[in-house]
């Protein structure tokens, strides 16, 4: 690379901050621009855990992937190329990140995007970049451009703005400005009224940037593929006039073309930030008035306003094709990207299937809502639990028996001492070290045909009957000879007639009070009379209680036969059970945690070692 | 965001607490009183008792010098004088530099006598800072600038190791004070992020003490981050005041705070509340563009005011930014002319042009009785991301609400718009 250049076609850079789109921008100019390789080397993420991560990104059609470091020193280290640090960090953090750039041995440019660095601090990232030849742009700018050879982030905006001021090949235009908004308004204004720019930089609005207008001008000057000099200045500051000292004493010899903006700060009233940082005049010498007069007479081209400041770039430019100094540009139409998705659906282009149906909750807005009623409802009217289990997993307000009965079958089922299959597994699995998680699975996993299965089964089996019209007795035959299983949901082991279980009196006697209807209880009940004549443990215990109460609910609701088909099949009964022992189980996990219970090892005596 | 004034009390204060670290024999008195409006005079001394004990100086805390010469300073007085200052001069309008405005902060300190009066500033250069020191401080320092001797410190020195007696005129036996008093001065200025400090005149006591009388100073509010245990402390932090005669307005004042709690930008200044031009427009640098145009073509007079937002401010920021801004100027001309509302900006880089306009868009449906009422002429001149969609919502909005709306893009120069509100002038408004 020639001294005078700050990038090429081949320029690599390292971006400090994970910022997607400017980053995708870079990438898509590069595609525009034909180069070989992308410029992006690689980005720092102070933030990451990993040393190194990967994002993708479009080249083209073609998705690539740019490394993530955590540090800046690896990411140097790693892509010794790459000779410019594009620097997001806040204001907070860009002085220390972009010293360490500077004072390396592989970065050559350190671009500053934050606005807001202390001025002492600029100074002193000044004073180390002379010290060790290097260079700076910013702080406090967008960056800027070589068309069709590198882009700074977000310089130039969009792709559709870099083709309509043909950013993607070089014309003869060298710009620079102070102000980093209106670099992208000249772009295109030097596209309209010459060839093109070839290079264009904002150095920011700071009062102490890392490199003046006079820099840049320097390397335009000795840059023999750029022609005409445009110059966008500032109120404030003394940095035109060394544009005019060097038009002086012959250092520029290009024609160059400048307005100094401000001109009006002298009706506005006095201390008033016009502008940018750096944008107050101290002195009458530092007000636009002063700069344009003084430019004017050094030799420049001045336009009496903004307003002509076109005109002016133009009719310059005209006069150096009429003297054959312009050679002609290398058009070329730009390959095209292709729209991203989510640009696309904006604009209306593609639409797209959706992968899930989701009915019951919605987290879009402002509140969730749990079947349509927002969280701060539910919360604020004080609703139960059973409420909301209603409106979660039947997507209904359940009438208060209804809440009142769900409520009841969870704390009926919540636990049953540790010695059951779920809590002991719990138990164990918790003894194992294991976390509260791994604990509580192990323990649900065991819930099935035999272990809680009882509630499912005992409801499956007396629906059939009911619906097909069995007599009590001809059930009992029917599972006795064509199921052949004992009646799921009759028998205890230690209950009996004369002992009854009160956890099923309590819910018969709730059901028998509040439901308007409860065929399937009344039903169980003539099989349990047949049952318990047999022997006096088999009653309907609670499991089966539980079970086929819950179908007379369904009943009791306004469920069509087919809904209630729906509620049986998606496995709400066995939702209930998980539900309501989950709280023993965990809790079983936490009394183990607590007294920080060893492993469990079943003793060899409780077992029977044979051949 | 830049160097910001502050007050003379605070600058003193903020010495008198930092200077120590640095120059051990620094023993201010600290005995500094702010006189307001709403103050108990009463009360004020009595909490105070040096102030009827001691002879003092009262003078104007408003960011205005040269008090002495515009008769605002009251020197050598006893309590009773400061007393009478105070009533005929609190809320008294006056008249400095060509501003008039009301004066409203007074400050009062002990009287020093002294024979003799030194001037020290440091101010701030691309390179470096530089120290000015002068024999001949006070009023006349100006006058006597040929006798200011100007010393440069290059940025990164380490003032303890720099050899500033080598540099200075012979001192004569005030050596052993005013080096190490202007070394830890020095100190304070780079350690506190002073983007300019004035010192005019300080005394040197009988007792060998350095006494500042009159100090001005500006810091670099970009640094406050780097200052929460001083002047930056984010539960107590230092006013920055706006110059002498500026009054900041409600609306002002709210932009400015929610210009503070956004990382992008939104500055608004009124200029003339009865002004028929005004503008809203994207970005600091084309701001300025537009406000020169608007003077260079004579309408100077009409513009109600300046300012800008930028840096992708949200579609909710810049709604209200908007309402604003309308709410100001919808006030209608009493002679029924129409005003005008600019909506300019350049081609932006990555300010989202949709969404800003999605927000401004709100502000005028919000309006529509307002701006018809005040006759106002919209006209949008804009480019950037998302450009056709934004600029279709103001054309989309002007044809729903009836409000006279001109669109322009990219294509038309950023300033014509301007050009165009002179011709409807120039045919007769309406």
């Amino acid at each position: 690379m020639e001294d005078y250049e700050l990038f090429n076609r081949n320029t690599q850079a390292i971006i400090y901050g994970f910022q997607r789109n400017p980053i995708q921008r870079m990438l898509d100019f590069d595609f525009v621009s034909k180069r070989e390789k992308h410029s992006v080397a690689a980005i720092i993420r102070p933030t990451q855990t990993a040393a190194i991560s990967y994002h993708k990104v479009f080249f083209g059609n073609k998705e690539i992937v740019i490394p993530i470091y955590k540090t800046l020193d690896l990411a140097m280290k790693k892509h010794p190329n790459a000779e410019v640090m594009i620097n997001f960090a806040s204001f907070r953090s860009s002085f220390q990140t972009s010293k360490e750039a500077l004072e390396s041995d592989t970065i050559r440019t350190v671009v500053i995007i934050a606005e807001g660095i202390p001025e002492r601090q600029s100074r002193v990232l000044i004073k180390i970049a002379e010290e060790r030849k290097k260079n700076i742009i910013g702080p406090a700018t967008v960056g800027g451009i070589v068309a069709g050879a590198f882009k700074i982030g977000n310089t130039a905006g969009t792709l559709e703005n870099i083709i309509l001021s043909k950013l993607y090949r070089p014309g003869s235009v060298g710009f620079v400005s102070k102000s980093g908004g209106l670099s992208n308004e000249m772009n295109f204004m030097i596209s309209q009224t010459t060839d093109g720019v070839y290079e264009g930089i904002a150095i920011g609005g700071d009062r102490y940037p890392g490199s003046r207008l006079i820099d840049h001008l320097m390397r335009y000057e000795v840059n023999p593929k750029i022609k005409l000099l445009v110059v966008l200045g500032e109120i404030g500051g003394t940095d035109e006039y060394a544009i005019v000292d060097a038009l002086k004493n012959g250092k520029i010899t290009k024609p160059i073309v400048v307005w100094v903006t401000g001109t009006a700060a002298k009706i506005l009233p006095k201390g008033l930030q016009f502008g940018h940082a750096g944008a107050m005049a101290d002195s009458s010498k530092e007000t636009a008035d002063a700069k344009n007069r003084a430019l004017r007479e050094a030799g420049a081209i001045v336009p009496d306003s903004y307003e002509d400041l076109d005109k002016e770039i133009k009719k310059t430019f005209d006069k150096l094709k009429q003297d054959g100094k312009i050679q002609p540009v290398e058009d070329f139409e730009p390959p095209s990207v292709p729209l991203d998705f989510n640009t696309a659906v904006r604009l209306g282009k593609i639409r797209r299937p959706t992968d899930v149906v989701v009915t019951i909750s919605d987290d879009r807005g402002d509140v969730p809502t749990f079947a349509g009623v927002g969280l701060d409802t539910i919360i604020r009217n004080k609703k139960s639990i059973g409420y909301v289990i209603g409106l979660l997993w039947f997507k209904r307000e359940l009438p208060d028996f209804g809440q009142e009965f769900i409520e009841m079958v969870i704390k009926l089922t919540a636990d049953h001492g540790p010695a059951v299959s779920g809590a002991h597994n719990a138990i164990i699995t918790a003894r194992a070290g294991k976390d509260l998680m791994s604990s509580l699975a192990s323990g649900i996993l065991t819930i099935g045909p035999r272990f809680g299965g009882a509630i499912s089964n005992a409801a499956k089996y007396f629906r059939e009957a009911l619906l097909k019209g069995m007599t009590p007795l001809e059930f009992m035959g029917y599972m006795k000879d064509v199921v052949q299983i004992n009646i799921p949901g009759i028998g205890h082991r230690i209950k009996s007639v004369q002992n009854p279980d009160v956890r099923v009196q309590l819910l018969k006697e709730f059901v028998l009070n509040n439901f308007e209807k409860h065929p399937h209880l009344d039903y169980a009940l003539e099989v349990e009379k047949l049952t318990t004549s047999k022997r006096n443990n088999l009653i309907l215990n609670v499991d089966g209680c539980i079970g086929i109460t819950f179908l007379d609910l369904l009943e009791n609701l306004d469920f069509t036969k087919e809904e209630i088909e729906d509620v049986i099949h998606s496995e709400a009964l066995n939702g209930l059970f998980v539900l309501g022992r989950s709280i023993g189980m965990m809790g079983h996990v936490f009394d183990q945690k607590r007294q920080r219970a060893g492993l469990f090892r079943q003793p060899w005596d409780e077992i029977l070692f044979t051949e | 965001m830049a160097q910001k004034n502050i007050y003379e009390y605070d600058a003193k204060k903020l010495i008198a607490s930092e200077l120590p670290k640095y120059y051990q024999d620094f023993n201010y008195h600290n005995k500094l009183v702010v006189i307001d409006c709403e103050t108990d005079l009463e009360k004020t001394v009595s909490d105070n008792s040096w102030m009827n004990t001691e002879k003092v100086v009262v003078k104007p805390d408003q960011l205005f010098g040269k008090r002495g010469k515009a008769n605002l300073l009251l020197l050598d007085a006893n309590c009773d004088e400061m007393k009478d200052f105070c009533y005929n001069n609190l809320d008294r309008v006056c008249e400095i530099g060509n501003v008039r405005g009301a004066l409203k902060r007074l400050l009062v300190e002990p009287f020093i006598p002294h024979e003799k009066e030194y001037y020290v500033s440091i101010t701030t250069e691309r390179d470096g800072d530089i120290i000015h020191f002068s024999f001949e401080g006070g009023i006349f320092v100006e006058e006597n600038w040929d006798k200011v001797i100007h010393i440069p410190i290059p940025i990164g020195t380490d003032i303890t190791l720099f050899d500033l007696e080598g540099k200075m005129p012979d001192l004569g036996e005030s050596k052993n004070i005013l080096i190490p008093f202007i070394k830890g001065l020095y100190q304070v200025f780079v350690d506190q992020d002073f983007a300019f400090l004035e010192i005019n005149p300080f005394a040197i006591t009988q007792d060998d003490k350095v006494v500042p009388l009159d100090v001005k100073a500006r810091l670099d509010d970009t640094a406050m981050f780097l200052h929460a245990n001083t002047w930056g402390n984010p539960s107590n932090p230092i006013e920055f005041p706006a110059a002498f005669g500026q009054i900041m307005s409600e609306k002002e004042a709210y932009i400015r705070e929610l210009d503070e709690k956004t990382g992008a930008s939104l500055k608004l200044k009124v200029l003339n509340p009865s002004g028929r031009v005004w503008t809203m427009v994207a970005g600091g640098g084309a701001s300025v563009i537009y406000t020169d145009t608007i003077v260079d073509l004579g309408y100077g007079d009409e513009l109600g005011n300046y300012g800008e937002y930028s840096g992708n401010p949200s579609r909710e920021h810049t709604e209200i930014y908007a309402q604003t801004i309308i709410d100001l100027m919808t006030e209608p001309d009493p002679a029924g002319r129409s005003k005008y509302l600019i909506i300019g900006g350049g081609i932006a880089n990555f300010t989202d042009v949709k969404a800003t306009f999605t927000g401004i868009v709100s502000a005028i449906k919000n309006s529509v009785e307002k701006l018809k009422k005040a006759k106002v002429k919209i006209y949008v001149r804009r480019g950037g991301p998302n450009e056709k969609q934004g600029l279709e919502l103001m054309e989309q909005v002007g044809k729903e609400t009836g409000i006279p709306i001109e669109v322009y893009d990219r294509f038309t120069h950023m300033t014509r718009v301007v050009d165009l509100i002179k011709k409807a002038e120039e045919t007769g408004g309406a």
